[in-house]
């Protein structure tokens, strides 16, 4: 009976079958109420809380870590007069990174999904060796590039070689570290959300492109592009928005000096220097910016159908 | 450059009125072992419309695909317009395909859709262009639409306008009706014959639909194996098939195979189970030996032994074994002992119907049989046309 009122448009069931479908309407929203619990828990009340700390103050002669509930917006004011070129660094590192992770994830992607579409066993293979370097700690790759990056390494002696670094130049302790590091190591989530679009290509298309006197990258340009506009979306905000908070690429690649960005201030803010009402200030603003830049963005590029 | 020289220099070569001529000089495909065109010549005259016409396998797609561009021949030529055009892309050819899917742009207005081609070849008013050719498969009216927002039928038409807007010397047309409902695709066809009319320019369909072939093309070349198997206008291979290929694919046949015994000047006479079957000589491969003698099923007069003429040729008697009653005609099976089953189309102008278990005579005009060489394969393309 319920494969016949499921044939049926809605509204024209009995009043047993109209019953029936409101259980199954009921359903739905018992099985989310476990993930509705989980976020609650550990994502919206946090939320909160680190919005209240944000507005603690430190009462005179407290100990170190104590801080009184208050509603103290100076502390954003304070945060943001100290740490801007930090901020600003890390959205222009996760750019240049979200930008190189997209030239380099792109042609991988497109190989595996539209090149070798039909040779399963090589798809297979090169899927695998993409999402590889997941199976080692996130910490040891980085470190990893550490000894590529090396003085004594072969990346540095090549360049010096070439005279395209001078005699005594280095890679390490560079904001070019951190941002390789950026890269590779989000480099997956852009180049796997645009496979998963480009495998759906539907390549007549790129022959009907073709056929109407669009040459190869004319019709990369105004048909396959267009069409993967999605994935790139998708994976561009997966590289951009962990990369703009992430601090272990700088802390592991970087210098002190010219290379912080904003995720190891926080740290330092919440860990060393222990100033909980700092450190959840500029999460916040972190979050906002984000958030802002984000929207701007979607906006721009974003379709009604994403992903 | 002068003004001149700016306004055609992105014109194709060939693009004027009445298309171009297009010929294949010993074409051939090979994909790894298996080879899907077979040294294929082919001319296919200006503003003629050509049908390729083959069951699924044959080489008609290939041959289509490698006059678009969008495959290589792995040897021989491929011209338009005296143009040898071997080994360029498919975006430098003058000729536009409308494809099966009609692989539309989903991303695209149906409007930017029908200029693509044009805006590619940076015509000046593109859109105004594209908006007429619109006009002209009547839809006008959902330039603004998405092709997802569109019926098949209409899609169908979409495609059209997008090639033929560019007046290509030659238009491609890929199984295009093929999605279609019946009665969607009969109207289609004869919507396309009008437009290929109108716009006067060389079209070569490729069907497996001998129907479609018939209805739409000038010139039908019916193809099996990688090979030209005949090609002519569709009457003519319809009453004259030179191939018992070409007999069974393009519409049913009754083919019997015997050895020629007489000569009688004009006709020879096949003798085949005890019965002997005259074909005229111009009608027949065969003059000698071994010889297969075809008749349409519509062009066999059934009648009741009582009425059978006094000769000796062109003279069947058999049984009824199963009827059908399709309105226009009645379809019969009759068993002829020594000969097998022939089919007959006889037209219900309200005569007496025969039932299974009947006697009776299939006689023809000596000038309606064919003759087939003595070495075909009787039962050729039948399962091919069944497939259909």
């Amino acid at each position: 009976m319920s494969l016949l009122a499921a044939r049926r448009p809605a509204g024209t069931g009995s009043v047993q079958e109209r019953a029936a479908d409101r259980r199954r309407g009921r359903t739905g929203y018992w099985l989310i109420l476990p993930g509705f619990v989980f976020m609650l828990l550990f994502f919206v009340l946090p939320v909160f809380s680190l919005l209240a700390t944000s507005l603690y103050t430190k009462p005179p002669g407290a100990d170190i870590g104590q801080f009184a509930p208050a509603l103290e917006f100076g502390n954003y004011v304070v945060v943001l007069q100290n740490y801007w070129p930090e901020l600003l660094r890390s959205f222009a590192f996760a750019l240049v990174a979200t930008a190189a992770a997209l030239l380099i994830g792109y042609p991988m992607a497109y190989l595996v999904a539209v090149r070798l579409r039909g040779r399963k066993l090589l798809q297979g293979i090169l899927l695998v060796l993409i999402i590889a370097p997941f199976f080692t700690s996130f910490i040891l790759r980085t470190q990893a590039w550490k000894q590529i990056l090396a003085d004594e390494g072969p990346v540095v002696q090549v360049l010096r070689a070439l005279s395209l670094l001078p005699q005594d130049g280095r890679l390490t302790a560079t904001a070019f570290a951190v941002v390789c590091g950026l890269t590779y190591n989000f480099l997956p989530f852009m180049t796997l959300p645009i496979y998963a679009n480009l495998e759906r290509l539907d390549t007549r298309l790129i022959e009907a492109g073709s056929d109407l006197y669009a040459g190869g990258f004319t019709t990369f340009r105004t048909v396959t592009l267009p069409l993967s506009m999605p994935g790139v979306l998708a994976g561009t905000l997966l590289t951009f928005i962990p990369a703009s908070g992430d601090y272990v690429n700088a802390a592991l690649l970087g210098n002190n000096q010219d290379t912080t960005m904003i995720g190891q201030v926080i740290d330092s803010r919440f860990f060393r220097v222990v100033d909980y009402p700092g450190a959840a200030a500029l999460s916040f603003i972190l979050m906002l910016a984000i958030l802002v830049l984000v929207t701007l963005y979607v906006r721009r590029f974003g379709t009604k159908d994403l992903v | 450059m002068t003004q001149h020289e700016l306004k055609t220099a992105p014109e194709p070569a060939g693009a004027a009125a009445g298309g171009a001529d297009l010929s294949l000089a010993s074409v051939t495909k090979r994909f790894a072992d298996f080879v899907a065109v077979d040294n294929l010549d082919l001319t296919i005259p200006a503003g003629s419309f050509f049908a390729l016409l083959g069951p699924s396998g044959c080489g008609k797609t290939t041959t289509l695909r490698m006059v678009a561009g969008l495959e290589q021949p792995t040897s021989g030529q491929i011209m338009i317009g005296g143009r040898d055009l071997t080994g360029t892309g498919a975006h430098e050819r003058p000729v536009n395909t409308v494809f099966q899917n009609y692989a539309l742009f989903p991303h695209m207005s149906v409007l930017d859709n029908v200029a693509f081609g044009l805006k590619r070849r940076r015509v000046r008013d593109a859109q105004a262009q594209a908006k007429a050719a619109l006009e002209l498969v009547e839809l006008g009216h959902l330039g603004a639409r998405r092709p997802g927002q569109l019926s098949g039928g209409q899609q169908q038409r979409v495609a059209l306008a997008r090639a033929v807007v560019n007046r290509p010397a030659v238009l491609l047309l890929d199984e295009p009706l093929g999605a279609l409902d019946l009665k969607l695709r009969r109207q289609m066809q004869v919507e396309l014959k009008k437009i290929q009319t109108e716009v006067g320019l060389t079209f070569v369909h490729v069907t497996h639909d001998q129907d479609e072939a018939m209805t739409m093309a000038d010139t039908v070349a019916v193809m099996n194996g990688g090979r030209v198997e005949q090609l002519g206008a569709p009457r003519d291979l319809y009453e004259l098939p030179r191939t018992a290929f070409v007999a069974n694919f393009l519409g049913k046949s009754n083919l019997i195979a015997g050895d020629v015994v007489e000569d009688r000047g004009d006709a020879v006479v096949v003798a085949a189970g005890g019965h002997r079957l005259a074909v005229r000589k111009d009608r027949a491969a065969a003059h000698h030996g071994r010889a297969v003698v075809g008749i349409r099923p519509e062009k066999l007069k059934i009648l009741w032994p009582v009425d059978a003429p006094g000769t000796d040729t062109n003279l069947l008697r058999g049984r009824v074994l199963d009827t059908s009653f399709t309105g226009v005609s009645t379809e019969y099976l009759v068993a002829v002992p020594g000969i097998g089953t022939l089919g007959v189309f006889s037209q219900n102008h309200g005569q007496q119907l025969a039932r299974p278990g009947d006697e009776v005579v299939l006689a023809w005009d000596t000038g309606h049989a064919f003759g087939l060489r003595g070495d075909e394969d009787t039962s050729a393309g039948a399962a091919e046309a069944a497939d259909g």
